[in-house]
C-alpha cells in the first residue's frame, strides 16, 4: 500500500517530478549527499542525547532509556494547506471545549440524543467527582494535540483528539532548533514560520486563565518527578517559560488556596500546568493510595482559586469510544458540518459493525477503546494468521471494547533509511492553545515517521521517529523586513513580528 | 419526628503530624422530607473550615490544620425534622443524572453470585420497584445484621461471602443487585434512629438508594429489610460507600493512627 501513497514532497503517486512548490526542498534532497545527510542526523542525535530528551519503552527488560531516532528531512506545509488546516483545528477545539463545559454542565448533548447517555455515563473517562464544578474562564482543554493523518494534500483526518495532557512539544521546538543549526541553507530557501514562541504563548495561555481578580498570576509545572518519560519536556518548558518546576509535594492547600513552598516562604500559586493524570491529583478526591497528589486541590479548583491545565475530566473529550461521535459533537456545538473529517469508524459495540469488522479483519485497523501508545492495536494488513484470530476471539467476547478503522494510504515523506532516502508514513500532531481570548494554532507540531518500510505505526514506543514540521508563510512574507506582519488564523488574529521573530530574527 | 445526632470522631496518632487536610462529608441538606433545624461541626483545635460541594452535590467541609498535632476531634451535633415519604427521594439537589449509577466501582463490582441471587429471589412479574423491594428483603433474611465497625476496603463481592454484613456491607450488596437487575443504584450515608434509644454506635449508618422510572431515588435498607422513613437521616450519595465516606482525610507525616467513633441518634422531646 506504500506504493499508492501520496508523497508529501514527491508529490501524487506516478509523479515523475517534485511538487512544484517544493522544488527547492526537492533539489536539496537530490544535491545533498546521503552522507553529509547521515552525518547531520547523527549531530542531532548527539545534541538530544546530550540534553537528556529520552524516553523510556515499556515493556522492555532493561528500563532502556532511548532517544526517539530524528530524522533530518523535514515535513511541509503549504501556507494555504496549514491555513486550511487551522481552521479545521480551531472548529474541532472549541467543540471540545464546548462539550467539556456541556458534559459536566447541563449536559444538553445527551438531553438533545446527540451522544447515547450510557456511553458518557458508564464511561471511567467521564468523572462524576468533579461535575458541577467549573473552570476559570469556562477554558478546559487549553493544550491540545490532535494528532492527524494525510492521505493527499488536503485530505487530512483526525486520528484521536488529545485534550488530556499531551507531550511532545519539546521535540518540536528541538527538532527546529537541530535543523536552524544543521541546515541553514533551507530556512534562506523557505520562509518557515517560527515555533520558538511557544513557551511564551503558553505562558500568556496560562496567565489568561488565572482566577478572577488576580492581577500578577503565579504559574507552576506540576510533574510526577524526574522518573516519568517525559520529565525532560516538563523541565524544559517550565524553564523557558520561567516558571517553576515542582512536584506534589512542592503545594500545599489552605484554605482553600493552592501555595508553593520556596525558600523564601509560602508564595500563592494560581495557575498549574500539570502533567500527572487526574487519578493523581488530590488523593481525598481520586485515588486515595496516590502519593503523587496534592490533598485538596478540588477543593481549592472548585472554589474557583486556582486554574489546573487541562482542567480534570478532559478525558472523556478525547476517548476513543467518544471519538467516532467528534464529526456530531463539532457540528451541535458549531452549528457548522465539521472541517476537520474523523477517519471513518466502525464501532464494534454496534452489531452491524461487528459483523463488517470481522469479515474484514485483514483489511482493517482495531483498536481497544482504552488504549494508548500503539498497544493492544491489530493492524490487519501486516498482521500474522495467529495475531488475527486472537483479535476475532477478543472482539466476539469483548465487542464494546474495540472500534475498528480502514487502513489509509498514509502520506510518506523522504526518510533516511539503510539504503538511503526511502518514502515512509507520517502523521503529525500539530499543538492547539485555548486561552481566555480565544484559540490559536501553532505553526508547526509533531511529526512521527514510521521508519519501518511500510509501517503504519509511528509511536515512538514501537520504533517511530520524529521530523521537523516546516509551515510555510504567505507570498508576501517572503518579502516582508522586519517591520512585522498581521495574519488571520482561524478566526484569531496572531501578530507576527514583535510577538514573533520572523525566520532572520530566529536564524 | 425530630432526631438529634452527636457524631464524634476521634483519630489519635502515633506521631506528630505536620499537616492535616481533610474532607468531610458530615452535613445533611434539605430535601421535602427532611428539614435540617439545626447543625454544627466543633473541632478541638485550631482548624481552618471552607464549606463546599462535591461533584455529586454533597454538601462538604474542608478542614485544614497546622501542626505538630498528635490528635483531633470532630464532634458533629444537630437536629433534622423528617417526615414520613414511603422511602421515595423527594427535593434532593442532584448534579448527576441517573444512568450514571449503573456504573460499578472497585467495591460495588459485578459479581455473579450477587447478580444470580437477584436473578433467584425475583421474578419480572415483580416490576422493577417489586423486585427491588424483593432484593432488600432477601439480603435481609440472608444476613445477620452487624451494628459493628465495618472492615475497611471490603467490597460487596466479598461480604456476598460471610454470613453477617455491616449496613455499609448490605448497602453495597443492594447496590451490585440492583445494578444487575438493571436499576441505577448509589450509597448513602448517614444515620439511623436505633430501636434502643441512646444507643451508642460505633459507625454512622449506610443504606442505598435505586432509580425507577417515574418514581425517582427510593431509599431501600436491608440492614433493617424496610425502607428508610423518618428514622433514618440522609447526608451523603455516592457510587459506593467509599466516595461517600464521612471522612477522607489526608495527613503529612510519619507513624499510624487509631479512630475511634461514636455515634448517638435519638428521639427529641420524648
Amino acid at each position: 500500500m506504500g506504493k499508492q501513497a501520496f508523497d508529501e514532497i514527491m508529490g501524487a503517486p506516478g509523479d515523475t517530478r517534485v511538487r512544484p512548490e517544493l522544488a527547492a526542498l526537492g533539489r536539496w534532497i537530490e544535491e545533498t549527499p546521503d552522507a553529509e545527510l547521515r552525518r547531520r542526523q547523527q549531530a542531532a542525535e548527539t545534541t538530544f542525547r546530550q540534553l537528556g530528551i529520552t524516553f523510556a519503552v515499556y515493556g522492555e527488560n532493561e528500563a532502556a532509556e532511548r532517544i526517539i531516532p530524528f530524522d533530518i528531512v523535514p515535513r511541509v506545509f503549504l501556507h494555504d494547506e496549514w491555513t486550511r488546516l487551522s481552521e479545521g483545528l480551531v472548529q474541532r477545539v472549541e467543540a471540545i471545549n464546548a462539550f467539556l463545559e456541556d458534559i459536566y454542565g447541563e449536559r444538553r448533548i445527551l438531553k438533545e440524543g446527540i451522544l447515547p447517555e450510557d456511553l458518557v455515563m458508564g464511561n471511567a473517562q467521564f468523572r462524576p467527582e468533579i461535575a458541577g464544578m467549573r473552570p476559570p474562564h469556562g477554558v478546559w482543554a487549553h493544550i491540545c494535540g490532535i494528532d492527524l493523518v494525510r492521505t493527499g494534500p488536503d485530505d487530512f483526518f483526525v486520528l484521536e483528539d488529545n485534550a488530556r495532557t499531551p507531550s511532545g512539544v519539546s521535540y518540536m521546538l528541538e527538532n527546529r532548533e537541530a535543523m536552524l543549526r544543521l541546515c541553514p541553507e533551507l530556512f534562506r530557501e523557505f520562509r518557515v514560520a517560527a515555533v520558538d514562541s511557544y513557551p511564551d504563548r503558553l505562558l500568556e495561555t496560562m496567565k489568561s486563565v488565572a482566577p478572577h481578580g488576580v492581577s500578577a498570576p503565579t504559574c507552576v509545572v506540576l510533574t510526577p518527578g524526574h522518573y516519568n518519560s517525559a520529565y525532560y519536556e516538563h523541565s524544559f518548558l517550565a524553564d523557558t517559560m520561567g516558571v517553576e518546576l515542582v512536584e506534589a509535594a512542592d503545594l500545599v492547600v489552605d484554605d482553600d488556596v493552592v501555595w508553593m513552598r520556596t525558600i523564601a516562604g509560602r508564595v500563592k500559586v494560581d495557575v498549574i500546568y500539570r502533567r500527572i493524570d487526574d487519578d493523581y491529583l488530590d488523593p481525598l478526591v481520586f485515588r486515595p493510595d496516590s502519593a503523587l497528589g496534592v490533598p485538596g486541590l478540588i477543593a481549592a479548583y472548585a472554589a474557583g482559586n486556582v486554574a489546573i491545565i487541562n482542567a480534570p475530566g478532559n478525558g472523556i473529550a478525547d476517548d476513543k469510544a467518544i471519538y467516532s461521535y467528534m464529526p456530531d459533537i463539532v457540528k451541535f456545538y458549531s452549528g457548522g458540518e465539521c472541517k476537520l473529517p474523523n477517519v471513518e469508524t466502525w464501532r464494534c459495540r454496534e452489531p452491524q459493525a461487528l459483523k463488517y469488522v470481522l469479515d474484514n479483519l485483514e483489511d482493517v485497523v482495531v483498536k481497544l477503546v482504552d488504549g494508548s501508545g500503539g498497544y493492544g492495536m491489530l493492524v490487519g494488513p501486516t498482521a500474522t494468521k495467529q495475531e488475527i484470530e486472537d483479535f476475532r476471539a477478543a472482539l466476539i467476547a469483548e465487542p464494546h471494547r474495540y472500534i475498528a478503522q480502514p487502513t489509509l494510504a498514509l502520506s510518506t515523506v523522504p526518510t533516511m533509511a539503510e539504503s538511503g532516502l526511502c518514502p515512509r508514513h507520517v502523521d503529525f500532531r500539530p499543538f492547539v492553545l485555548t486561552g481566555s481570548k480565544g484559540v490559536q494554532v501553532v505553526p508547526g507540531g509533531l511529526t512521527r515517521v514510521a521508519l519501518k518500510q511500510g509501517s503504519l505505526v509511528v509511536n515512538s514506543s514501537q520504533g517511530g521517529g520524529t521530523k521537523d514540521s516546516f509551515v510555510l508563510m504567505a507570498d508576501q512574507s517572503q518579502r516582508m523586513g522586519a517591520g512585522g506582519m498581521t495574519q488571520a488564523l482561524g478566526g484569531m488574529t496572531q501578530t507576527l513580528g514583535e510577538g514573533m521573530p520572523g525566520p532572520e530574527a530566529q536564524s | 419526628m425530630r432526631l438529634s445526632v452527636d457524631h464524634r470522631t476521634i483519630y489519635r496518632f502515633t506521631e506528630p503530624q505536620s499537616r492535616l487536610v481533610q474532607m468531610l462529608r458530615m452535613t445533611p441538606q434539605n430535601t421535602h422530607d427532611q428539614t435540617v433545624a439545626q447543625w454544627r461541626i466543633d473541632i478541638d483545635c485550631d482548624a481552618r473550615l471552607r464549606q463546599g460541594r462535591d461533584g455529586f452535590g454533597n454538601a462538604i467541609t474542608m478542614l485544614y490544620i497546622d501542626g505538630p498535632i498528635d490528635g483531633i476531634e470532630i464532634d458533629v451535633t444537630g437536629e433534622v425534622l423528617t417526615s414520613h415519604s414511603d422511602g421515595v427521594v423527594h427535593g434532593a439537589y442532584e448534579v448527576l443524572p441517573p444512568a450514571l449509577f449503573l456504573r460499578p466501582t472497585e467495591t460495588t463490582a459485578q459479581d455473579k453470585a450477587i447478580a444470580d441471587f437477584a436473578a433467584r429471589v425475583t421474578t419480572p412479574a415483580q416490576g422493577r420497584i417489586g423486585a427491588l423491594h424483593r432484593v432488600n428483603e432477601a439480603l435481609h433474611e440472608r444476613f445477620t445484621a452487624n451494628p459493628g465497625r465495618p472492615e475497611p476496603n471490603l467490597g460487596a463481592a466479598a461480604a456476598f461471602r460471610l454470613d453477617s454484613a455491616t449496613s455499609r456491607d448490605f448497602a453495597q450488596m443492594f447496590i451490585v443487585a440492583a445494578r444487575s437487575l438493571g436499576a441505577p443504584a448509589r450509597y448513602v450515608s448517614g444515620y439511623l434512629l436505633t430501636e434502643r434509644e441512646d444507643d451508642h454506635r460505633p459507625t454512622p449508618h449506610g443504606w442505598a438508594e435505586a432509580h425507577v422510572d417515574g418514581l425517582g431515588w427510593i431509599g431501600f435498607d436491608p440492614f433493617t429489610g424496610d425502607c428508610p422513613e423518618e428514622h433514618h437521616v440522609r447526608v451523603a450519595v455516592a457510587l459506593d460507600a467509599a466516595g461517600a465516606a464521612p471522612v477522607a482525610g489526608s495527613r503529612l507525616g510519619e507513624g499510624g493512627e487509631r479512630l475511634e467513633v461514636d455515634v448517638v441518634v435519638s428521639r427529641d422531646g420524648q
